[in-house]
């Protein structure tokens, strides 16, 4: 084995055990930033030992003995004053004696303390930024370098976020607390709002030299799977795995060969992958059993749905799609949201009523420089015939695009109109 | 990356209760974690069928097979990171039987699947 693998194969190990570490000594030490710090070191460790010993045979219980090892440490060195965390230390001492095995590892139930991790990571008053960092490393393992890698960022960058969102937790007093009922539900939509970040940053970076980003996809995608499996009454969290499985079910036919986005409605639909179609289906039949057809992400992945189970582009249930957005508008108002409506209308009822919504539409501060505005505009008049406006709209449009195969393709529709036109 | 796990042995019979037990709790976990995505285990070669094209001829073999030396006995698909973290993981249910199994003999494949998604 070279130096490289075995660096690769003790950080995979590292991110199988990494959860039930850091969860054990968050409940041991009752603050999940310095339970974090000091599982990182076992992992220093096992980068330091397993080189020269090879990898244990029980790797987890390894850097669980060492991990606990350091929060033993930790408790001794802050000469803790109350007798209780004397107690707390000579109980984990002699817990810690009866080394633990593998299958009383598997044995224990971390589901609430990590769902407390998550509420911790993804904590409302950390930025967006920091709660992404913290999420990756502290749910999924990634090193600093890892999720430095994944957002094109340098090392210090992330680390300096980490360390800057660990000093807000601690200096706010929230470093284990658990938010129950009420607050729970309130709480877990800054969480799902990290995870969805998280996947769409992966998303919509396809081409083919930033490989590293549909990693970001399959990190959010597993932070999704376990929030539904610690979280099982929540619809919304179910509801965005089945958005997130539903979307990922398509990766694989939105390029061509050469890195071209292919839009949904041509894409191959052979090359959608059925079991993210099963499995998001089922998330969004347990959403809704749940409750929750009407959630923010059930209802978007509703409208995914709709084109997952069409067998052709010709068999979308366009209708539906024009409910769904409209229920989706009224949940949660946004003029995004109202053009995509225009589009689904466009395709179930006509251009007509669609250029209407569009029209209203026109207006719209938020919207001044989103190119698709014009965009949709254009396809919309194409489609009535009216081909002199088509072609100036779709020429605002190129010039609004910032990607540049966009801005090509929209030239291309411009100067097809203008020749309509004559 | 997905992985497809296939575990063959030549050892006859169910796993003892206490290995069953472990492979069921680490199957949960692992569901839990989002890394498997699906899992089973085979019922005995009585139950199958072969078909086989042997010099051009087609032929249907019913179980069970008294050539076969070792059996697929179960597999499990799962979405993961790289192949490191398919080794790290299978060599933790490979482990399990070492274990909580002594004297089973058999290997646990992994290989990836044809890549079309993330």
């Amino acid at each position: 084995m070279t130096a490289a693998d075995t660096h690769g194969a003790i950080l995979a190990v590292w991110r199988i055990e990494q959860p039930r570490l850091i969860t054990s000594l968050a409940r041991m030490l009752r603050d999940v930033p310095l339970a974090e710090d000091l599982t990182q070191e076992a992992l220093l460790a096992a980068l330091e030992h397993w080189p020269a010993t090879g990898v244990p045979e029980q790797p987890g219980a390894w850097l669980m003995a060492t991990a606990k090892r350091r929060a033993l440490d930790h408790l001794r060195r802050a000469k803790m004053l109350e007798r209780k965390h004397e107690m707390v230390a000579r109980d984990m001492e002699q817990e810690q004696q009866a080394m633990p095995d593998l299958d009383s590892a598997l044995d224990d139930d971390i589901g609430d303390e990590l769902l407390r991790l998550v509420f911790t990571a993804c904590h409302p008053r950390l930025s967006r930024e920091a709660r992404v960092a913290l999420a990756l490393r502290m749910i999924c393992g990634l090193t600093t370098e890892e999720i430095a890698r994944a957002f094109l960022l340098a090392n210090a960058t992330i680390a300096q976020r980490i360390v800057r969102a660990k000093r807000t937790l601690s200096e706010s007093g929230l470093i284990y607390e658990t938010p129950r009922g009420e607050e729970l539900s309130q709480r877990l939509s800054s969480v799902l709002e990290v995870v969805y970040l998280i996947f769409n940053e992966g998303y919509t970076a396809t081409r083919g030299e930033d490989w590293l980003r549909p990693q970001l996809c399959h990190e959010a995608l597993r932070m999704g799977r376990v929030l539904t499996s610690i979280a099982p009454h929540e619809p919304e969290a179910h509801g965005l795995l089945a958005l997130m499985e539903l979307n990922a079910s398509r990766t694989a036919a939105r390029t061509d060969t050469a890195g071209e986005p292919i839009l949904m409605l041509d894409q191959n639909r052979a090359l959608w992958d059925q079991l993210h179609i099963r499995r998001g289906m089922l998330s969004l039949g347990r959403a809704c059993e749940l409750g929750g057809a009407g959630g923010f992400y059930a209802l978007q992945a509703a409208i995914i749905a709709c084109h997952a189970q069409a067998t052709t582009a010709d068999d979308t249930d366009w209708s539906r799609i024009a409910r769904l957005y409209a229920e989706l508008a009224a949940a949660a108002p946004s003029p995004v949201i109202e053009l995509n409506r225009a589009v689904a209308v466009g395709m179930a009822e006509g251009p007509e009523l669609a250029l209407a919504i569009v029209d209203r539409l026109m207006n719209e501060p938020t919207l001044k420089g989103y190119h698709l505005l014009p965009s949709v505009r254009g396809d919309l008049l194409q489609k009535l015939g009216r081909f002199e406006e088509a072609q100036a709209s779709f020429e605002l449009a190129a010039t609004l695009a910032g990607n540049k195969r966009e801005h090509d393709l929209l030239s291309r529709r411009a100067a097809d109109a203008g020749n309509a036109a004559r | 990356m997905r992985f497809m796990f296939i575990v063959k042995s030549a050892h006859r019979g169910p796993p003892t209760p206490a290995l069953m037990e472990a492979m069921h709790k680490l199957a949960d976990r692992e569901i839990k974690a989002g890394r498997m995505l699906d899992n089973g285990g085979l019922m005995p070669m009585a139950t199958g069928a072969q078909v086989r094209i042997t010099d051009g001829e087609l032929s249907v073999v019913d179980g069970p097979f008294v050539e076969a030396k070792e059996v697929i006995g179960g597999y499990a698909i799962f979405e993961l990171r790289d192949k490191e973290e398919a080794l790290a993981s299978a060599k933790q249910f490979m482990q399990l039987h070492k274990d909580l199994m002594p004297g089973w003999e058999g290997t646990c494949e992994l290989r990836a699947l044809a890549s079309r998604a993330a």
